[in-house]
C-alpha cells in the first residue's frame, strides 16, 4: 500500500537538530547565572560528601581523646570535637545523611503525590474528592510538630538509631506529597479536557497509560520544580529533628545532630568550629537547592519565554 | 450494492443541563455502506459531532445521555459494548481525525511515539515492527523524509503537517471506518484540497468508509458519495451527492446550496437563510425549521414531518411540502 507521493508541501525544517522542549529549558537554566551557581555548589557538595570521606585518614569510630576539642590545624582541618572524632569527616559523612534523607523523601514525596494527583485529576468524582479531603487533612496537620510526636515515638519504641533514617525518610515523604499532589491534579484537570487526550480516547488507548504516559510527562516540570523545594524542606525537616535528637541520633552524624554541640554553653561560646561547619553546609545547601529550584520554574515555564 | 458497514437507527443522545434536556441527537437514522464516502452536513450545533461521537462513543456522561436507539457497526450494537470491548474496536477498526491538528498531537511526545502507539495495542506489533509500519505510514500521507519526522515533536511541524499525521495515526490499524471531524477547517485553503485528495485517495487504496463531517458544501461536492443533511438534532434530507445538488428538496438544503458561492458569478450578497438555528432546549414537536422557512404551513408548526422517500428512491426529506397533508393545505 503506497499512494503516489504529494510534492513536498510544508516548510523545511532547519538542517540542524531542532530544540526539544528539553533542550531549550536547559538552555535557559544555563542562562539564569544564580541557577547555575547553585547547581555547582550542590554538585560539588554532592561530590565532596560521596567522595571525601575515601580519603580522609581517619575513622569516625575512632575516639581519640588524645586531641579532643582541638581548634583547626594541619592535621584536623576542621578540629576535632569533645570525642576527639575529626569534624571534616563527620560532616561530610552527615552530608551523606542529610542529602541521602532529603533526595529519597522527596522521591516518596513524588511517588506518592504525582500518582495521587494524576489519578484524581484524571478519574474526578468520588476518587478525586475522596483523595483532596485526604490531602486537605495532611495539609492541616502542622508537620513540625507531627514530625516530633512521631521522632519521640520512635525513640520510645527503641528503634535501632542505624535504622532510624529510613523511618524518617519515610515520615518526612509521607507528610509532603501533599502539595505536589495538589499542583498535578489541577494540570491534570485542565490537561484531560485538551484535544489530544480525546484523540487518546479515539485510539482505544487504556487509563493506566493515558494518564502516565500522556499526561504525566506534560506535568514533569511541575513536578521537577516542586521536588527541588522539596529536597530544602526535607533536609531542613530533618536537621531540626536532628538537633532535637529525635531524628538522626548518635553516633549517626548528621548536619542537624552534630550543631547540637551549640547547645552546650562553652561549645558555643569557645569551640565554633564544632557546629559552624554543618550549620553552614546547611545554610549552603538548602540556598543551593532553593536557587537551582527558582532557575528551574523559570526555565520550564512556557509562559517565561522571552 | 456495497454492504451496510454502520447503521443508526434512530438515535438518541441528549444532554442533560440546569435550562433543560437539549436533544443533541434526536431520532437520527442512516446508514454507511462499506467504501463509501458519506457527509455529514449542517450549521454549527445542528448535532454532527455529537453523532459522529456517540458512534465512537466519546459524549460524556454525564451530561450527556443514550436516550435510545442503537448503532449497529458490522451487526454489533456500539452503545451495548463493554468500556474494554469499545476501546478494542475504537483506534482500531474506527477511527477518527479531529478538527484542530494544533491540539490533538501531544506536545511532549514525538511523532514517532504517537504513531507507534496504536499499532503496539492494537496489532500488537514489537518496538521494530512498529517503526517500520511508522514511518510507512509517514510515506503514505504523503511526508518526506520520515525518518526525521518520526523523532520530531509536534510543535516543529505545520498545521497541514500535522493534520498528515493524525491521518497516518488513524490510519495506522487499516480501520474499516474514518470518522473525520471537519478535518480541514482549521487549515488554510491550498492545504484542504491536499488533504481531501489524500482522504480521497486511502479511501481508493485501502477501501476506507468515510464519515465526513463538514460545513463546507464545496467539500461536500468533491468527497461525498452520499450526503445527509442534519438540521437541530434532526435528519431533515439525505440523498446521493447528486440528487442533493441537482434537486434539493427540502427549503433548508435549497437555502444552503443557495449560500454557496459560485465562481464566475457575480452576486452583490451570497444568499443567507433568514433567522437562526432555534435553541435546543425543549424543541417541540414541529418542523424545526418552520421558523426561517419561507414554505412554512399550519401543520409544520404543531407536526413533526417524517423522513420519507419523495420521488427517487434513496433520496428522503421530511417535510411537509412533500406530504400528502401538507399538500392539501
Amino acid at each position: 500500500m503506497s499512494i503516489e507521493q504529494t510534492a513536498p508541501i510544508t516548510k523545511t525544517p532547519k538542517a540542524q537538530k531542532v530544540a526539544s522542549p528539553w533542550r531549550s529549558a536547559i538552555r535557559k537554566f544555563a542562562k539564569n547565572k544564580l541557577a547555575l551557581l547553585g547547581l555547582i555548589i550542590m554538585i560539588i557538595m554532592i561530590l565532596i560528601c560521596s567522595f571525601g570521606p575515601l580519603f580522609s585518614p581517619y575513622n569516625i569510630y575512632d575516639y581519640d581523646y588524645t586531641v579532643k576539642n582541638k581548634a583547626p590545624n594541619a592535621s584536623h582541618w576542621l578540629g576535632t570535637d569533645k570525642f576527639g572524632r575529626d569534624i571534616l569527616l563527620r560532616t561530610m559523612l552527615a552530608g551523606r545523611i542529610s542529602l541521602m534523607v532529603g533526595l529519597v523523601s522527596t522521591a516518596i514525596a513524588v511517588v506518592i503525590g504525582a500518582t495521587l494527583g494524576a489519578v484524581s485529576g484524571f478519574y474526578r468524582g468520588w476518587t478525586d474528592t475522596i483523595t483532596m479531603r485526604m490531602a486537605d487533612i495532611f495539609l492541616a496537620l502542622p508537620t513540625l510538630p507531627i514530625l516530633i510526636t512521631m521522632g519521640a515515638i520512635l525513640s520510645d519504641l527503641k528503634v535501632d538509631p542505624s535504622k532510624r533514617i529510613y523511618f524518617l525518610m519515610l515520615m518526612i515523604g509521607v507528610l509532603s506529597w501533599v502539595s505536589l499532589a495538589r499542583l498535578v491534579r489541577g494540570q491534570i484537570l485542565t490537561l484531560r479536557e485538551q484535544e489530544f487526550m480525546q484523540a487518546t480516547e479515539a485510539l482505544g488507548l487504556r487509563d493506566r497509560r493515558k494518564i502516565f504516559r500522556h499526561l504525566m510527562p506534560n506535568t514533569i516540570p511541575i513536578i521537577i520544580v516542586s521536588a527541588t523545594l522539596l529536597v530544602a524542606g526535607a533536609i531542613l525537616f530533618e536537621s531540626a529533628l536532628s538537633f532535637l535528637g529525635i531524628g538522626v541520633v548518635p553516633p549517626t552524624p548528621s548536619w542537624g545532630n552534630m550543631i547540637t554541640a551549640a547547645n552546650s554553653l562553652i561549645d558555643f561560646r569557645k569551640r565554633p568550629w564544632i557546629w559552624i561547619p554543618p550549620g553552614m553546609c546547611i545554610l549552603i545547601t538548602v540556598t543551593a537547592i532553593n536557587l537551582i529550584g527558582d532557575g528551574l520554574r523559570d526555565a520550564l515555564d512556557p509562559k517565561m519565554k522571552k | 450494492m456495497a454492504k451496510d458497514l454502520v447503521e443508526f437507527k434512530n438515535l438518541e443522545t441528549h444532554f442533560h443541563t440546569s435550562a433543560g434536556i437539549v436533544k443533541a441527537v434526536d431520532d437520527v437514522s442512516f446508514t454507511i455502506r462499506e467504501g463509501e464516502t458519506l457527509c455529514v452536513v449542517g450549521e454549527s450545533g445542528c448535532g454532527k459531532s455529537v453523532t459522529a461521537m456517540s458512534l465512537m462513543r466519546l459524549v460524556e456522561m454525564p451530561p450527556g445521555r443514550h436516550a435510545g436507539g442503537e448503532i449497529l457497526f458490522e451487526g454489533k450494537d456500539l452503545l451495548k459494548l463493554s468500556k474494554r470491548e469499545m476501546s478494542r474496536i475504537r483506534g482500531n477498526e474506527i477511527a477518527m481525525i479531529f478538527q484542530e491538528p494544533m491540539s490533538s498531537l501531544n506536545p511532549v511526545l514525538t511523532i514517532g511515539e504517537q504513531i507507534t502507539e496504536p499499532l503496539a495495542l492494537h496489532l500488537l506489533l514489537d518496538r521494530k515492527a512498529a517503526k517500520k509500519r511508522a514511518i510507512e505510514l509517514i510515506t503514505l500521507v504523503g511526508i518526506p523524509r520520515a525518518e526525521e519526522i518520526f523523532h520530531s515533536y509536534p510543535h516543529e511541524l505545520s498545521g497541514g503537517m500535522r493534520q498528515r499525521i493524525m491521518i497516518a495515526i488513524a490510519l495506522s490499524c487499516d480501520p474499516k471506518l474514518l470518522i473525520a471531524d471537519e478535518p480541514t477547517t482549521a487549515l488554510d485553503v491550498t492545504i484542504q484540497a491536499q488533504i481531501l485528495d489524500l482522504m480521497r485517495d486511502i479511501k481508493r487504496k485501502l477501501n476506507t468508509s468515510i464519515m465526513l463531517i463538514t460545513h463546507d458544501l464545496g467539500v461536500v461536492a468533491e468527497m461525498a458519495d452520499f450526503v445527509v443533511v442534519m438540521y437541530a438534532g434532526k435528519v431533515i434530507e439525505e440523498a446521493p451527492v447528486l440528487e442533493i445538488f441537482k434537486d434539493p428538496q427540502h427549503p433548508y438544503t435549497k437555502g444552503l446550496l443557495k449560500a454557496k458561492p459560485i465562481i464566475n458569478e457575480k452576486k452583490e450578497r451570497l444568499y443567507s437563510i433568514p433567522g437562526q438555528v432555534p435553541n435546543p432546549v425543549d424543541l417541540g414537536d414541529n418542523c424545526h425549521f418552520h421558523d426561517r422557512c419561507e414554505f412554512c404551513m399550519d401543520i409544520c408548526r404543531t407536526k413533526l414531518p417524517p423522513l420519507r422517500v419523495h420521488g427517487d428512491h434513496n433520496h428522503k426529506t421530511a417535510c411537509w411540502l412533500y406530504e400528502e397533508e401538507g399538500k392539501a393545505q
